[in-house]
């Protein structure tokens, strides 16, 4: 039976004919259903679906050949991800992207929608050139940092040497394992700054004139009135951007696969780059589907506990 | 006296914004400079901000060589048709959503929910396998049923909160004088939401046109590669003809920018509605 049959027994009624009015009753028992039918097709084949096959392939020693076998193996996936070194080096490297980037991305974001805020002309302009690392697009800036990243000749090591004579001789930046995370966190920092800053920007408009004034006739200062009235009034905010942030930081990959792919010898590899490189690369499709399917587990655990201190922003207060 | 030192005060405030746009867009506009260099093969050291014979031979390269245009039309093609389906569906979705009462209403939802948690690039190892098996890889419809199954779940999402939003009190008159369900969602519900639309196409044509880990995936055919994999692959091959990949970065860009410059204030209301209602 094909779809459209299928959709159209279920929503049209047995004694339905050409310009027969459907009464509004019939109407609300049918619309529901015929709107709801193409979305939720969508949703359950392109996204429930390999949801649940991602969950089934993680215990399976996946075979992507067609006529070969897969095999059921349990947990031993998730077993060998305990053992694996370089798993543990992208969970580090992970973890730390977070770490770095965004208290990075927060506390320039705010200082900068502090900063806008206060102008008495051009704020719109500078909003506007703030954001413009947001909208362009992963790969354009990720090659760009490459670019700027370049040793020992490029842009950054010609800045700190020869113009404001910071270091002495360039930094191999993306050669050496222990320098090649820098360009990643850089990147991540400077092209998310605008996203934060421009709902702080909001939320600094929604804070009453008034609690100034009347912290003014107290003699307070700028100073003062950031940490006793902006901040706290501002924290629903900031919690929710500190979630979105660190979600965000998890799922990165771009930039890494972009900038250093990983490399040298898999030093730079994230969770994400890694099991898309045993999954692409080495064709182990099942452990690639466990590193991913362990990190979804923190991800939505992390965006639970997002939703409940949005949904009751006073209970967090 | 304190009112000049009020505006020095204010004059200073500028110039540090002023600081961190340079910040901002240095990135961008050395990518300009390098751009208007023609014939640089290696990367020039020390750079040179201003070219000495600015050119947009680069430009006119990029366009007309390695099927670029074809690559634009094929992101073209994507973004629209994937934007066009997801407003529509996730309309139509969240619709039913905000105004019907059906059989598994809220657990749908909360399902809907649960796996809009779960980032895109988890599933994509599963997505490749499935897309495989429905012959639909190496196509552009391939990348088009993904872009729109993810744009339907965020979108369901944030436009059941603005639909309920709207009173109740319009439908229900337009429904007593005789109009049905379909005249109420396509002529009431639909030009009442224009603000909520137009952030939700924005936000999903900026993300289509962009997309890069499912379409270097799913896409081997050279012939139906997008944009952002091409300028990948165009980087790959001119390895340090830098102002080559720029030039053709800088045309990629240019349907993002015309969106973003001209739809400015939809990008704050969306971020800050997706912000609290999110």
């Amino acid at each position: 039976m094909s779809v459209p049959v299928f959709v159209g027994t279920l929503i049209i009624p047995e004694n339905w004919s050409p310009g027969m009015r459907v009464s509004l009753k019939q109407q609300r028992k049918i619309i529901p259903y015929a709107f709801i039918i193409p979305g939720l097709l969508f949703f359950i084949i392109f996204q429930l679906y390999p949801l649940i096959k991602g969950l089934q392939m993680s215990f399976y020693n996946w075979s992507i050949m067609p006529g070969k076998e897969s095999t059921f193996i349990a947990f031993d996936n998730y077993a060998r991800m305990l053992q694996d070194p370089i798993v543990k080096l992208a969970f580090k490297n992970t973890f730390m992207y977070a770490i770095v980037t965004v208290p990075g991305q927060m506390f320039l974001a705010m200082a900068a929608a502090v900063l806008l805020h206060n102008l008495s002309y051009g704020k719109g302009f500078f909003r506007v050139l703030y954001y413009i690392p947001v909208v362009t697009s992963w790969v354009i800036v990720s090659l760009l940092i490459r670019y700027l990243f370049n040793s020992p000749q490029g842009l950054i090591n010609y800045y700190l040497v020869e113009v404001f004579h910071i270091i002495a001789k360039p930094i191999p930046w993306l050669i050496q394992a222990k320098y090649a995370m820098v360009p990643i966190w850089v990147l991540g920092i400077w092209k998310g700054i605008g996203w934060s800053m421009v709902i702080y920007m909001a939320a600094l408009n929604g804070i009453p004139q008034h609690l100034y004034e009347a912290s003014a006739i107290d003699g307070a200062n700028g100073w003062h009135n950031f940490w006793k009235i902006t901040l706290p009034l501002m924290r629903p905010t900031v919690v929710f951007t500190l979630v979105l942030l660190l979600i965000g930081a998890f799922n990165v990959f771009i930039s890494v696969f972009l900038i250093t792919g990983g490399g040298p010898a898999q030093q730079t590899e994230v969770l994400l780059s890694y099991a898309y490189h045993q999954a692409f690369d080495f064709l182990k499709f099942g452990y690639g589907s466990a590193i991913s399917m362990t990190m979804a587990a923190f991800l939505v655990l992390a965006s639970y506990l997002q939703m409940r201190f949005l949904r009751n922003p006073d209970e967090t207060n | 006296m304190k009112i000049n030192r009020k505006k020095m005060f204010k004059f200073l405030l500028f110039l540090l914004a002023a600081a961190g746009a340079v910040i901002m867009i240095f990135p961008f506009v050395w990518m300009v400079s390098n751009a208007l260099k023609e014939n640089v093969f290696v990367i020039e050291y020390p750079p040179k901000l201003i070219p000495d014979a600015p050119s947009f031979g680069n430009f006119v390269r990029a366009w007309t060589s390695n099927k670029f245009q074809l690559y634009f039309v094929n992101s073209a093609i994507t973004a629209v048709t994937s934007t066009a389906l997801t407003v529509l569906f996730s309309a139509m979705t969240a619709y039913s959503f905000a105004r019907f009462k059906f059989r598994f209403k809220e657990f749908l939802f909360f399902t809907i929910l649960l796996v809009l948690m779960v980032p895109d690039m988890i599933t994509i190892i599963p997505k490749f396998q499935l897309v495989k098996t429905l012959g639909l890889r190496d196509s552009l419809w391939g990348l088009i049923v993904v872009y729109v199954a993810g744009g339907v779940s965020m979108n369901t999402f944030l436009l059941r909160g603005f639909f309920e939003s709207l009173p109740k009190e319009l439908e229900e008159a337009m429904l007593i004088d005789g109009g049905n369900y379909l005249t109420v969602f396509f002529r009431m519900i639909l030009p009442l939401s224009k603000p909520a639309l137009a952030t939700v196409t924005i936000f999903s044509f900026m993300g289509n046109w962009d997309e890069f880990t499912w379409a270097l995936t799913a896409i081997d055919n050279p012939l139906k590669r997008t944009l952002p994999i091409a300028i990948y692959s165009f980087q790959g091959q001119h390895g340090t003809e830098w102002g080559l990949v720029f030039a053709a970065m800088l045309i990629a860009l240019v349907p993002i920018m015309v969106v973003f410059l001209s739809m400015q204030k939809y990008f704050v209301s969306g971020l800050t509605t997706g912000a609290f209602k999110g």
